[in-house]
């Protein structure tokens, strides 16, 4: 992916992010996301239809990394089965270690390839996948 | 001024974050590598030259101390592992045995976590009560306010000499005349305070002060309890052990020994104490009129040229210290401090530990530029300009 294109990605996430709101029934599940050694704060809901991902949306405060991330990964895991939620979420991981990883399958999320070079802010990149993870591995249980 | 003192100072790069931490000058650095080199051993306990040497260091920044704030005994002052320390011993320590529930402590919404958590505690554990003085529009305290909050259940009002957010300094000894009249105990935070003014503990009459040393360019992990003698007295010692026990045959003959060492159990942070003493000294040379006359100058060459900024929100345009806070609008303030990273300027942004000022203020993070005297006009100039080119910021600051 071209650098202009990354930005022009990111840059667009921040701005207009998608399934910025706050869900209040009872059907979503609220699992608040945050980074211990910066501000980024994150409240992500997230309704399962059994095996199934039906919606996630979010709000918060957070940076243009920590937002735009947030909007493209919960693009890219609506509709998923947990399985592949997994799946996706471990990938993403590989990726912003520096590790190799499974780029068809990030889409969008290729955008933060380049993160691990920047320590401090790969942590706002992976904030919302730390948080949805969660929830997914505490629906399994 | 005074950069040449300041090894980081060599380098390029722009440090406007003295809030959070102040640099250190060579002179510290060494005097703590004179103690960890010439003289390792420990304080209070051996019958030789270097543990001789040693007690002489400790004690005499104890004094230096005791000069630098004007405490009238050299048992006011207790060396702690810094200003969170010092609070959370005058909480738990004094006033936890002291207070009854439903007794009001006064604070306010710009304190830092050090000055609210341990009330909060107090809260859950004897059922006192903490309320907040009103902050005025320009988020300062007044004697307006403090009196209006006062009633007969207030026991307490412990607030910062001046904000890590705003930068305000409070009127300190007006408020304390009007505590004691009232018999209401005085707990200074002076964190942001004794680095940048002169305080005088006498003069201001105040109960109980807390510091650090890190602030003030000198070593992390020292700070200082400063509590009239006769206040310290009933101060009970959180840590128990080495160094502050008279005897102890049995739980019923537990002899502690006199002030302040009954304050310092365990090996102290010995170089951290001889370290301080050489930042005080080395505050002094310079002068605290100076120095804060410094960061008034700075604060206003960077102030003025800010103003003009449209897209610059400033939250705090009056400050009493060198503390400037604000927004670039839309932008988030961590994107900020990433941004000017980028050109190898360290700021701050966040809450500051403060989270319970966005009460008041309605913004829960800003940028934070923080001056001390060795910042320069030049650095502001470097910073306003980044600062004054939008387009730059939104696309550099991913």
């Amino acid at each position: 992916m071209e650098e202009e294109t990354k930005r022009a990605i990111i840059m667009e996430h921040y701005e207009n992010p998608l399934h910025r709101v706050r869900k209040d029934n009872e059907d979503y599940i609220k699992i608040n996301t945050n980074n211990s050694s910066c501000i980024d704060n994150l409240d992500i809901y997230i309704k399962f239809n059994k095996d199934i991902i039906e919606d996630i949306t979010f709000e918060g405060e957070a940076c243009a990394i920590s937002i735009s991330s947030t909007s493209i990964m919960i693009n890219n895991l609506i509709n998923k089965t947990k399985e592949e939620a997994l799946e996706y979420i471990h990938n993403f991981y590989d990726m912003t270690n520096g590790k190799e990883y499974n780029e068809e399958l990030l889409k969008e999320g290729n955008a933060y390839h380049d993160i691990y070079k920047q320590g401090n802010r790969k942590n706002c990149a992976t904030l919302p996948y730390r948080g949805i993870e969660k929830a997914i591995l505490e629906s399994l249980k | 001024m005074n950069r040449e003192d300041f090894p980081l100072l060599s380098e390029d790069i722009i440090y406007l974050d003295n809030s959070a931490t102040s640099l250190k000058p060579k002179c510290v650095i060494n005097k703590m590598n004179e103690y960890y080199e010439k003289y390792p051993a420990n304080a209070h306990r051996g019958d030789y030259d270097l543990s001789f040497k040693v007690d002489q260091e400790y004690e005499n920044t104890r004094e230096l101390v005791k000069k630098f704030i004007n405490a009238k005994y050299l048992e006011e002052v207790v060396f702690t592992s810094g200003a969170t320390e010092s609070l959370n011993m005058i909480v738990n320590g004094f006033f936890a045995n002291y207070l009854e529930k439903d007794d009001e402590v006064l604070i306010t919404t710009s304190e830092h976590a050090s000055n609210v958590l341990p009330w909060f505690r107090l809260v859950k554990k004897l059922g006192i009560k903490v309320k907040y003085i009103p902050l005025d529009d320009h988020y300062y305290v007044t004697l307006d306010n403090v009196k209006k909050m006062i009633n007969n259940k207030t026991k307490v009002i412990s607030i910062a000499g001046i904000t890590n957010v705003i930068g305000d300094e409070r009127p300190i000894k007006e408020i304390t005349k009007l505590a004691h009249d009232n018999n209401i105990f005085v707990v200074v935070d002076g964190a942001q305070m004794v680095p940048h003014i002169k305080v005088d503990v006498k003069d201001l009459d105040i109960d109980f002060l807390a510091f650090s040393g890190h602030k003030m360019c000198g070593p992390t992990g020292i700070g200082v309890l400063y509590g009239k003698k006769e206040l310290l007295e009933h101060l009970e010692p959180i840590n128990l052990g080495g160094g502050m026990n008279e005897s102890f045959d049995n739980p019923d003959e537990v002899i502690l020994k006199e002030l302040p060492t009954r304050l310092e159990a365990g090996t102290p942070n010995i170089a951290g104490v001889i370290g301080l003493g050489e930042a005080i000294k080395y505050l002094n040379n310079i002068g605290l009129d100076k120095i804060i006359e410094q960061e008034h100058k700075l604060r206003k060459y960077l102030i003025d040229k800010l103003i003009p900024i449209k897209h610059i929100d400033i939250i705090n345009i009056e400050s009493d210290s060198g503390i400037v806070a604000f927004n670039v609008d839309k932008v988030f303030s961590q994107d900020v401090a990433y941004f000017l990273n980028k050109y190898n300027i360290c700021v701050r942004a966040g809450n500051h530990c403060a989270k319970i000022l966005k009460s008041s203020v309605g913004v829960t993070n800003t940028v934070r530029v923080s001056l001390y005297f060795y910042n320069t006009y030049e650095e502001i100039d470097n910073l306003v300009m980044l600062l004054s080119d939008y387009e730059k910021i939104v696309k550099e600051m991913i």
